[in-house]
């Protein structure tokens, strides 16, 4: 199957900080990989290399034929990548409604049918589709965080932390929409909920260090508890 | 009583000219958190701008029309060139746009000289009329009606439209903003430019009401402007807006009364709404200057 994402020997740096220093990714149409490692690895920070937030020293990163190295952030947007980013980042001041429309590229014909599917997948948001996204709670942001990378016809879904700071109850109401959305999108999660990633993913890398050290499929991850152990301090 | 309502309608039409001028600061800054210290500068412009056309075609919309175009162009030459390199320093922002104003001051001196040129109100709208013994100019009516249009106009794009939208997200979060797919960089060229234009709007109406275009004009207009974005709220449209009439109201009236307090009392609510309502009268407990107050 032909790879939607391919990282090779990818460096990148903030200020002065090398954060990455050779990482290699490939996903494949309608894959779920997970990005997993322990705390400061670089899985974020993989995530905004990819979008154009961080800098790339070198190497280079493929969406399908296109090179994204060196273009501007909503140059990469516009090429069929969704960000949710794990702070949500939804906008305070905009109603949801908003949120969605403002989220609904210019080359996109059924942002309308979408945002009515959106709605389907997170009963909530349409309830509250008028309210300021200032008044969500956590839960509600990052429904509103994922939706918005649902309104395009995206080649690939980047999905940085979902569960991050959210209650249980909020992460199982999650990993049941995010697993439905996996079926029909590709998705690139970055994940340090091990139980969620692995409910949704089916191959993983591991970053350590800014380098990716392992890969393979999630349910030998599963069984490899040494592995586990080893890299994710589990 | 009479003299309450010509007061009034004065005092409106003060507003609706500060209006014009802070409007377009409030925009640039609670976009961008950009402070403009060359308003003053496309001020003028502007007021030049028009006296040239004008005297050209003799004609008041293509001369306003004018105006705004060439402000609007120096606003994106401003941007593209200066204040773009600066975002997020704003000592750099301040110095850079003192830098621009004394520059474009000068240019405006050497293509036109230092000496005030007379333009008097077009003929359509020069007259008066009055009306159970108050006294209406025109003009005056035509101001408060363009400072209302204006108000209204600009606060449905902030409302409802898309880039409104990305306005009111950009303010917050400008890279979630680009990774959404749209050049936000665009937009703040876009926002400088017509904030500048409003500037020049204000310029353009300023010289025929004031009989005379001259090139230190701008500097009382501006720290008036500057006024009224810090009554109302730094940053904040509307506030902004209500701080513009209730300063020209309140200039109007004391000018009238005790004419010697006028420069006096602007400067003075200043000073007391700093010290004790800092984030603004009009700013409805926000106190990030980086906050238009757009309700929906």
């Amino acid at each position: 199957m032909a790879s939607i994402l391919k990282v090779e020997n990818l460096n990148s740096y903030i200020g002065q900080y090398t954060i990455l220093q050779g990482v290699d990714i490939e996903v494949k149409k309608g894959e779920a990989i997970a990005i997993l490692g322990r705390n400061g690895a670089g899985k974020s920070t993989l995530l905004k290399t990819i979008m154009g937030l961080v800098n790339t020293r070198s190497g280079s990163i493929l969406l399908g034929e296109d090179s994204l190295v060196g273009i501007p952030t909503y140059d990469i947007a516009n090429k069929g990548i969704g960000y949710v980013p794990e702070d949500y980042g939804v906008f305070d001041y905009l109603t949801i409604a908003e949120n969605l429309k403002l989220a609904i590229r210019n080359d996109t014909k059924d942002g309308d049918d979408r945002i009515a599917k959106v709605y389907d997948i997170f009963p909530d948001l349409r309830k509250a589709s008028e309210r300021m996204a200032r008044t969500l709670s956590g839960g509600q942001r990052q429904m509103l965080s994922i939706s918005r990378a649902l309104v395009n016809d995206n080649k690939i879904i980047l999905i940085d932390e979902p569960s991050k700071g959210l209650a249980p109850v909020v992460i199982e109401t999650l990993a049941v929409a995010l697993k439905e959305i996996s079926k029909e999108s590709t998705i690139l999660l970055v994940e340090q909920n091990f139980s969620l990633a692995c409910a949704i993913a089916s191959r993983y890398y591991i970053i350590n260090e800014g380098r990716t050290v392992v890969n393979g499929k999630i349910e030998d991850l599963i069984q490899d508890t040494q592995l586990q152990a080893t890299h994710l301090g589990i | 009583m009479d003299i309450f309502l010509t007061l009034f309608i004065n005092g409106l039409s003060e507003g609706a000219l500060i209006f014009l001028v802070s409007s377009g600061l409030a925009i640039i800054l609670g976009l961008m958190g950009v402070v403009n210290f060359a308003h003053g500068a496309l001020f003028v412009w502007g007021g030049y701008a028009y006296v040239w056309i004008y005297q050209m075609t003799n004609s008041f919309i293509l001369g306003i029309l004018a105006a705004m175009l060439i402000v609007f162009i120096l606003g994106i030459i401003f941007e593209k060139f200066f204040v773009s390199r600066l975002y997020g320093n704003a000592p750099a922002q301040i110095l850079i746009t003192l830098g621009l104003n004394i520059v474009f001051i000068e240019i405006i001196r050497l293509i036109w000289g230092n000496t005030p040129i007379a333009i008097k109100k077009p003929d359509f709208i020069s007259g008066t009329t009055i009306i159970n013994g108050v006294t209406i100019s025109h003009y005056r009516i035509l101001l408060i009606i363009i400072g209302i249009s204006v108000l209204i106009i600009v606060n449905y794009i902030l409302k409802n439209s898309k880039t409104g939208m990305v306005i009111r997200a950009g303010v917050q979060r400008s890279d979630m903003v680009q990774a959404l797919g749209i050049n936000i960089r665009l937009y703040f060229t876009i926002v400088f430019a017509a904030g500048a234009a409003l500037a020049g709007l204000g310029g353009a109406l300023y010289a025929p009401l004031a009989g005379n275009v001259i090139s230190t004009a701008g500097a009382n207009n501006q720290i008036l402007a500057f006024i009224a974005i810090v009554i109302g709220g730094l940053g904040n449209f509307s506030g902004t807006a209500k701080a513009s009439f209730l300063l020209g109201l309140m200039n109007a009236f004391v000018a009238w009364f005790i004419p010697s307090f006028a420069v006096v009392t602007n400067v003075l609510v200043m000073a007391i709404v700093l010290a004790f309502k800092p984030e603004g009268l009009f700013s409805e407990g926000r106190k990030s200057i980086l906050r238009l107050a757009v309700k929906k």
